[in-house]
């Protein structure tokens, strides 16, 4: 059709009594490899989606099994990736482009969404099954015992992981335990810090040019030479304190004593805070290395304590009881360190 | 998920026995794997790993089960904006926070 591109990650058309369908390659190019980076760094913002509808893998006939999944690029691609032995249909349900688990936790991901994209596909011409294969995840979201009343479907769910689904096809579609247990590993971890680290730039920009101010502030009124010296210190402190909290608190999250994150970040940043004063500036007095130890402390146990929003397995009622006694802490810990940092050149 | 634990005695979360129907959708969807059958009846086995996700409570058929409404998956950022947002009465946006 005029002015229609054919995605990339499309490498032909299975002909089906409802129409053509688009067949999807099982395997990521560097266009999709670019795209994951630019959503794991933030740069892509929320707009990292694929148009929702009926796709296929493989060679899939009427018997074929029915996958659902999300319309977020990487909750796709994901799923894509997985089907290189296995002939199947991939129906995308429009979740605005969010990954399955958080649609569902926002109900955009829902058994009407579902059915809505079943009928739109006019899947019951396609296929002689009446079974749809959804991602556990989507649980919260996709109430499966309705969709049989919406769309004359059976919901059935998979395993969470898309990486399951060749092993779940091949154990009869049951899913082991392994397969219905949420992970948090180490790699897992990891891919979460780039986000966590680029949601901060726009506090980080409104923070830097204050600590430059106030670092100027001395019995000279204002210093210029102080502001460049101590701010960068500051800023240095800062960056230090974002990377205990929002890096290392995540990564070593299983081997950092405690459970709340508040005090993880506490911890995190009490160690590198000690680091950054004794590798920062010797000419620093007391009143100040305290002040960008409480600094460090402060802001690594507000962003460990942020978190907590990227982890599967804390509770809102969890989150909220420890808010409620990190943030006063946080704050007075930063409060103090500004105070410190203010009157130090006037003390020295 | 052994291997991570949350604050004990935060979630909240609760099954009505007798109301269960003994289907066993939310031994099925728990990624923490709380819920287990006994004679046709779900128990909790786990209560202290509960998430709050709420998987559980909308896959049960008969309603039996309670978990924390709030919508909240959300991080500290969007905590404070909501509960800002109390006072406020404005809407809070989930990804511009």
């Amino acid at each position: 059709m005029p002015g229609y591109t054919v995605n990339p990650f499309v490498d032909g058309f299975q002909e089906t009594p409802a129409g053509p369908v688009p067949r999807v390659k099982t395997s990521l190019g560097p266009a999709d490899h670019l795209g994951t980076i630019r959503a794991r760094t933030g740069i892509a913002g929320n707009q990292y989606k694929i148009n929702p509808g009926l796709y296929c893998a493989g060679n899939p006939s009427s018997h074929s099994p029915v996958l659902v999944t999300a319309n977020y690029k990487l909750s796709f691609d994901s799923l894509r990736k997985e089907l290189s032995n296995l002939d199947a249909w991939i129906l995308v349900a429009d979740t605005r482009g969010i990954n399955v688990w958080c649609a569902a936790g926002k109900k955009t991901f829902s058994a009407d969404e579902i059915a809505l994209q079943v009928k739109r596909a006019k899947l019951s011409a396609i296929v002689s099954h009446r079974q749809l294969i959804l991602p556990q995840f989507a649980a919260i979201g996709v109430a499966a015992h309705t969709l049989q009343k919406k769309c004359g479907f059976n919901g059935v769910f998979g395993p969470l992981r898309a990486a399951d689904i060749p092993r779940f096809m091949k154990n009869g579609r049951q899913a082991d335990e392994p397969m219905r247990t949420v992970t948090f590993t180490v790699t897992e971890r990891s891919l979460l810090v780039p986000v966590e680290i680029c949601m901060l730039w726009k506090v980080f920009f409104l923070v830097v040019p204050g600590l430059f101010i106030l670092s100027g502030i001395g019995p000279d009124i204002f210093s210029f030479k102080a502001c460049v010296e101590r701010g960068l210190t500051a800023v240095g402190a800062t960056v230090t304190a974002i990377l205990a909290g929002s890096m290392l608190t995540p990564i070593l999250l299983p081997w950092i004593p405690g459970r709340q994150f508040w005090l993880k970040g506490l911890l995190t940043g009490g160690v590198m805070g000690l680091a950054f004063i004794f590798l920062v500036n010797d000419q620093a007095g007391v009143m100040e290395k305290g002040s960008l130890w409480l600094w460090v402390v402060a802001i690594a146990s507000y962003t460990g304590m942020n978190f907590t929003g990227a982890t599967p397995f804390t509770s809102l009622s969890g989150v909220e009881k420890e808010m409620q006694r990190g943030l006063p802490v946080q704050f007075g810990g930063a409060l103090l360190a500004i105070v410190l940092w203010i009157v130090a050149p006037f003390v020295n | 998920m052994k291997e991570f634990r949350y604050i004990d005695g935060a979630a909240i979360l609760k099954l009505n026995e007798e109301a269960c129907v003994g289907c066993g959708n939310c031994v099925t969807v728990c990624p923490h794997r709380i819920f287990a059958l006994h004679d046709k009846k779900a128990g909790i086995v786990d209560y202290d790993a509960c998430m709050e996700c709420g998987a559980c409570a909308n896959n049960c058929p008969v309603a039996a089960i309670y978990v924390n409404p709030d919508d909240g998956c959300g991080c500290a950022a969007y905590i404070i904006n909501s509960w800002i947002s109390k006072v406020t009465g404005k809407r809070v946006n989930m990804f511009n926070n």
